[in-house]
C-alpha cells in the first residue's frame, strides 16, 4: 500500500498552488521603489582589442543615470574561480583574470563592454545604441585542438598558452594501463564529441541590487541555486563587502540545471551600481543574452580505448579528452572535466586499470561549466558507447558483455579514487529487461520494418557520484569551498516547525519533501512544518543545490538538527513527566514513559520550552531551536540501466523515440512522485542532447545558436511517455536517510542509449555505421547512412 | 505615450503606455500581474500565454495598444471563485505537471485554450498543441498526462506516479 504521508508518500507539492495561480515570487517579480534598470552592451566580436568606448553621446540621452565601462571596475576584484586543478606535473592550472566589464580586450561574443543604467529599460537600451565602441578584431580561437597547437593566437596574453591544464588521472596508473593495452586480446577505440549545450532554465537570469545608505547594507536579489556561495564569492573576492553587510536572496527560481550555481558579472555589477548610483539597479536577461552569457555545458572531444582479454573481460581503459573552458574560468569549470568526470570512468564495471588524460583549453567562446550531470554524462557517454562498439566488434550481446563485467561486491574501490558503498547492477538490469520487454524487441523490429522504418534498441548503464561531498576530500582535490550543508530547525511554542535550509529549491520540491522526513521523525502532520530557503538573512551558511545533493546532504543536516530537537524535547518531557530521560519515547507526536500510561503531547513540550514555568532551568536553556552542519563521509552512487527504442526513417534520417525505460537505484525514496518527475526531466534533457540540441560557433567565434529559433529545445512532440522505475533500492550506507540523489540521473543515463539505439537500427539495415556524433539530426543520420 | 483600457480578469484596467510597450510588460509592470512570465524574445517559449478575447495569445508578441478595449484573461484569474484551483490547475498539481513553475502559467493558459477547442484531445493532439510552450523541467510527460486528465480522460494506464 502506498503511504499517504511521510517518507515514501507521493505527497502533492504545496508549492504548486502559488505557481499555478500566478502567485510565485521570482526575482523579476521584485521591483523596489526608485529602481533603475541596466542594459549591458555586449561584444559582438569574439576576440579583439578595445581601442575606445565613447559614452559621451549616450550620457546625454533621456533617462540615463550613469554609464559604466571596464575602467570603472579596475579597483574591483575579478570574477573568482572556485576550484584549482593541479596538472599532471604537479603545477597549478593557468588562471586568467576575469573582469566584471571587459577591459583592454574582448574575448567572447556576449562579453559585457559597457553598462547603461537608466530610469527605464527602454531608455537604457536606447542609450546603449549611442555608445561608440571601437574594437580591433583579432583572430578568434574556436577549435580546441587548434587552440593548443604551436603558434595559436592566445586568448590571454599573460598566460603561456591556451592550455589551462593537462591533467593525468591516475598518473601512477599510466604505465600499467599502457602495458595492459599492449597485452590485450582486443582493443576497441572510439573518437567522439560530447556536444556543447546551453542549460536554458525557462527563467532567464535576473539580478536586483539594493543599497541602504543609512546602514551601509547591501542586498542582492538573484536567480541563484546557492545564495550563500554568491555572498561569499562576491563579497570577499569581487566587491570587498563583508558578509555581515551583504544579504543575498534567491526567491522562487525558475529552474537552474547548474547554470545558476555560478557567480556572474551581472550580480556583482548590480550590487556595485546600486551604491554608485544611489538607487536600486535591476537587470533582467533576455533569452538572447542568456545564450551568450549563461555558462554553457559539456563540449568535450574524446578518444577512448577499451582493452579486453580473450574472455571479454575489461582489462584497461584509456581516454584522452579536450575540454572547452571558454574564454574565462567560470566558478567551478575546472572541476567538471576532472574530478566530476575522471572519477566516474570505471562506471559499473570492474576494469582494473584506468588512465584519464584531460586537456582543458581556453577558446573565444562563452565560459563552460557544470550543466545537469556535469562531467558524469560525458564519462557515461564515452564509456557506454565504447562498450557497445566493443560488443559489436566481438559479436557478443551488449547486455551480456556489461553483465559479465559488472561490479558485484561492495564496497568497491575503483582505480579512479572513489569507493562505491553499495549498489546492485544486476538487479537494475534484470528489472530493465523485464520492464522494457526486451525479449519482445525482435517482434517490434519486424513490425517497424513492415512500416518501412528501421527499429533499433540501445541499452546502457550509468553510475554517478552525487551528494557532493566530503569537505576535506574536495579540499585536497582543489575546491576552494567546503561542501557540507546546514539546517536550522526552529520549533515554535505552539508546536509548528520552521526549517531554514542551506539547500535551495528551484523546482525540486524541497518545500514538500523535506517536511515528509520531519513529519515521520516526530510523528506530526506535514502541514506543521515549513521550509525556508534562499535567503542568507535566514538560513545558516549553506552550500546550495547542485550535484543531486539536497536531500542526501541538506536533508541529512535537517535530520541531525531534528535529532537534537528531539533529544532536548525528551529532556523537557522527562522533567514534566518526572521520569528518567532514558524511558521517554516519542511516537505519533506524543511523549510517553515506557511501561506506563503517562504521556505528553508534542505541543505541551514545545509550549513548555517557551513558557518554562515547570522546566529544568538549572540544567537546560529555554527554547527549542537547533542547527546542524552535515559533512558527508563519501559521495553517494546512484546507478541504473536504461533502454531506448528508436525508429529511423531511412528516407529522411529522422529519428523518433518509440519507447524509453529508465530503471534507477536511488536508495531510499522520500517522495516517489517527485523522484519520477526528476527522472522525466533529466531524460528530456538527455534525449535533447542526443537528438536535438547543439550550441554552435562558426570559425570566427560567432554564436550561431543564440535563440530558440536556432537552438532546438525539446518540445512535447519530440518526446514519448517514459517508463520509470526506482524499486531497486540499495540504501546509501553513510547518510541517515539512506538516500542517493535523483536529479541528474536521467540526463546522465539517456544519451548513450539513444545513440546505441540509432547505431543498432542502422546496422540492422546493413549499414556500416559505428558512431554518429550528437545531436543525431536527420541530416547527420541520413549522411551516415549514405556512407 | 498613449492611454489604453482593457478588461483583465473581469476588471477594468488602464494605463499609459509607449507605442512599443508589449502586452506582457503592461500586465507585469503596469498592472503588477506578474504571473505572466517572459522566457524568451522570439515568441517561442509560451511562458507568457494569456487569452485575448478568448484566444490564446503570446503576450510578448502583442502590443499593449493592440489590446485596447479587449477582454484579457491571465493566470491570476483562473482559479475558481472560492479561490480553489480550477480543473486544469488541479490536474497539474495532482499529476505533478510542474516543477520550477516558470512555464506553468503559459502551460495552463494554453491547456485551457486547447480544451476549449478540443474537449478530449489525444496524446498526439496535446503534444502538437504544446509546440509553442517549452518546459525544461518536466520532460512534458506529466503535463500531457495532466491535460488529458483535466479533459476527463482516464490516464491511469499512463506510466506511474
Amino acid at each position: 500500500m502506498p503511504k499517504d504521508s511521510g517518507i515514501g508518500a507521493s505527497s502533492k507539492r504545496r508549492e504548486d498552488v502559488r505557481f499555478l495561480t500566478g502567485a510565485g515570487n521570482y526575482t523579476d517579480d521584485i521591483n523596489i521603489h526608485g529602481q533603475a534598470h541596466v542594459f549591458f552592451l555586449r561584444s559582438d566580436i569574439a576576440h579583439g582589442t578595445i581601442n575606445s568606448v565613447d559614452t559621451s553621446a549616450a550620457e546625454a540621452m533621456p533617462g540615463v543615470v550613469k554609464i559604466f565601462t571596464g575602467a570603472d571596475f579596475e579597483a574591483v576584484g575579478g570574477m573568482p574561480c572556485g576550484w584549482q586543478v593541479t596538472d599532471k606535473h604537479g603545477d597549478p592550472m593557468q588562471e586568467p583574470k576575469h573582469p566584471v566589464l571587459a577591459h583592454g580586450k574582448v574575448r567572447h561574443v556576449g562579453e559585457p563592454v559597457a553598462a547603461v543604467v537608466a530610469d527605464t529599460l527602454e531608455q537604457a537600451r536606447d542609450a546603449a545604441e549611442a555608445i561608440d565602441v571601437d574594437i580591433s578584431e583579432l583572430p578568434a580561437v574556436v577549435d580546441m585542438k587548434a587552440a593548443v597547437s604551436d603558434g595559436a593566437t592566445k586568448v590571454h596574453d599573460d598566460l603561456t598558452s591556451n592550455l589551462c591544464y593537462d591533467w593525468g588521472f591516475v598518473e601512477e596508473n599510466k604505465a600499467a594501463t599502457d602495458e595492459a593495452f599492449s597485452n590485450a586480446a582486443h582493443v576497441t577505440t572510439l573518437e567522439l564529441v560530447n556536444n556543447r549545450l546551453v542549460a536554458n532554465p525557462m527563467e532567464p537570469r535576473v539580478a536586483v541590487g539594493d543599497y541602504a545608505r543609512g546602514t551601509g547594507d547591501h542586498t542582492l536579489y538573484t536567480t541563484s541555486q546557492n545564495p550563500h556561495v554568491i555572498r561569499l564569492l562576491m563579497g570577499a573576492f569581487v566587491l570587498g563587502i563583508p558578509e555581515h553587510k551583504l544579504r543575498v536572496v534567491a526567491p522562487d527560481v525558475g529552474g537552474g540545471f547548474g547554470t545558476k550555481i555560478f557567480h556572474y558579472q551581472e550580480e556583482a555589477f548590480c550590487t556595485f551600481a546600486a551604491k554608485a548610483c544611489g538607487r536600486p539597479v535591476k537587470w533582467t536577461s533576455s533569452r538572447s543574452e542568456a545564450f551568450m552569457s549563461d555558462a554553457h555545458g559539456r563540449d568535450h572531444v574524446t578518444k577512448i580505448e577499451l582493452a579486453l582479454d580473450g574472455d571479454n573481460n575489461f582489462t584497461a581503459l584509456r581516454t584522452e579528452t579536450f575540454a572547452n573552458m571558454g574564454a574565462y574560468l567560470s566558478t567551478f569549470a575546472p572541476s567538471v572535466p576532472t574530478w566530476l568526470h575522471g572519477t566516474l570512468m570505471a562506471g559499473n564495471y570492474k576494469t582494473p586499470l584506468i588512465y584519464v588524460n584531460v586537456k582543458a583549453v581556453f577558446t573565444n567562446t562563452v565560459p563552460v561549466d557544470a550543466y545537469r550531470g556535469a562531467g558524469r554524462p560525458e564519462a557515461t557517454f564515452q564509456l557506454e558507447r565504447v562498450i557497445d562498439k566493443a560488443a559489436r566488434e566481438l559479436g557478443v550481446d551488449p547486455i551480456a558483455l556489461r553483465r559479465q563485467n559488472f561490479v558485484t561486491e561492495f564496497p568497491y574501490a575503483t582505480p579512479v579514487a572513489v569507493e562505491y558503498d553499495t549498489g546492485d547492477y544486476v538487479a537494475t538490469m534484470d528489472k530493465l529487461e523485464e520492464m522494457a520487454d526486451l525479449s519482445g524487441f525482435e517482434a517490434r523490429r519486424k513490425a517497424s520494418e513492415a512500416r518501412g522504418k528501421l527499429r533499433g534498441l540501445g541499452v546502457n548503464c550509468y553510475i554517478e557520484a552525487c551528494g557532493i561531498a566530503p569537505s576535506n576530500l574536495v579540499g585536497q582535490l582543489g575546491a576552494r569551498a567546503g561542501l557540507y550543508e546546514s539546517a536550522t530547525v526552529r520549533v515554535n511554542a505552539t508546536g509548528g516547525l520552521v526549517v531554514m535550509t542551506g539547500s535551495h529549491s528551484h523546482g525540486q520540491g524541497h518545500e514538500t519533501a523535506f517536511p515528509q522526513v520531519i513529519a515521520d521523525m516526530i510523528g506530526i502532520d506535514e502541514s506543521m512544518i515549513e521550509i525556508v530557503h534562499g535567503d542568507t538573512a535566514n538560513a545558516p551558511m549553506g552550500m546550495g543545490t547542485y550535484g543531486s545533493r539536497s536531500l542526501a546532504v541538506g536533508g541529512s543536516a535537517m535530520v541531525r538538527a531534528t535529532e537534537k530537537i528531539i533529544a532536548k524535547a525528551k529532556k523537557i518531557a522527562s522533567h514534566i513527566l518526572e521520569a528518567s530521560e532514558a524511558d521517554i519515547e516519542l511516537k505519533d507526536g506524543t511523549f510517553s514513559v515506557a511501561g506506563t500510561d503517562k504521556s505528553l503531547a508534542w505541543g505541551d513540550v514545545t509550549l513548555a520550552a517557551y513558557v518554562p514555568h515547570n522546566y529544568p532551568l538549572e540544567d537546560l536553556e529555554p527554547g527549542l531551536e537547533e542547527t546542524a552542519f552535515y559533512d558527508p563521509s563519501n559521495f553517494t552512487y546512484p546507478a541504473g540501466a536504461y533502454a531506448c527504442e528508436v525508429e529511423v526513417d531511412p528516407d529522411t534520417g529522422k529519428v523518433t523515440i518509440e519507447a524509453f525505460t529508465a530503471v534507477d537505484d536511488f536508495g531510499n525514496v522520500v517522495n516517489p512522485m517527485i523522484v519520477t518527475g526528476q527522472v522525466h526531466g533529466g531524460l528530456a534533457q538527455g534525449i535533447g542532447q542526443a537528438l536535438l540540441e547543439n550550441c554552435a560557433y562558426d570559425e570566427n567565434g560567432q554564436l550561431l545558436s543564440a535563440s530558440y529559433m536556432d537552438y532546438a529545445m525539446p518540445r512535447a512532440d519530440d518526446l514519448p511517455f517514459y517508463q520509470v522505475d526506482h524499486s531497486c533500492q540499495t540504501p546509501c550506507t553513510h547518510n541517515p536517510l539512506g538516500v542517493k540523489g535523483c536529479g541528474e540521473a536521467g540526463a546522465i543515463g539517456s544519451p548513450p542509449s539513444v545513440v546505441n539505439a540509432v547505431v543498432d537500427a542502422l546496422q540492422s539495415a546493413g549499414k556500416d555505421v559505428t558512431h554518429i556524433d550528437m545531436p543525431l539530426t536527420p541530416a547527420r543520420v541520413w549522411a551516415a547512412m549514405q556512407g | 505615450m498613449a492611454q489604453v483600457s482593457m478588461t483583465v480578469n473581469g476588471k477594468a484596467a488602464s494605463g499609459e503606455v509607449e507605442g512599443r510597450t508589449l502586452l506582457s510588460s503592461f500586465l507585469r509592470d503596469t498592472l503588477q500581474l506578474t504571473g505572466t512570465h517572459v522566457g524568451c524574445d522570439t515568441s517561442q517559449c509560451g511562458a507568457c500565454v494569456v487569452h485575448v478575447n478568448g484566444e490564446a495569445v503570446k503576450a510578448c508578441t502583442m502590443l499593449a495598444a493592440e489590446a485596447d478595449g479587449a477582454e484579457v484573461a491571465t493566470i491570476e484569474g483562473q482559479a475558481n471563485a472560492d479561490g480553489s484551483l480550477n480543473v486544469i490547475q488541479q490536474a497539474f498539481q495532482d499529476h505533478h505537471g510542474l516543477q520550477c513553475g516558470f512555464c506553468t502559467p503559459g502551460m495552463v493558459m494554453s491547456a485551457a485554450a486547447l480544451l476549449k477547442e478540443n474537449p478530449t484531445p489525444s496524446e498526439a493532439e496535446v503534444r502538437e498543441y504544446l509546440e509553442g510552450n517549452i518546459c525544461r523541467c518536466t520532460g512534458y510527460h506529466n503535463i500531457v498526462k495532466a491535460i488529458m486528465a483535466a479533459s476527463g480522460q482516464d490516464v491511469s494506464s499512463i506510466a506511474a506516479e
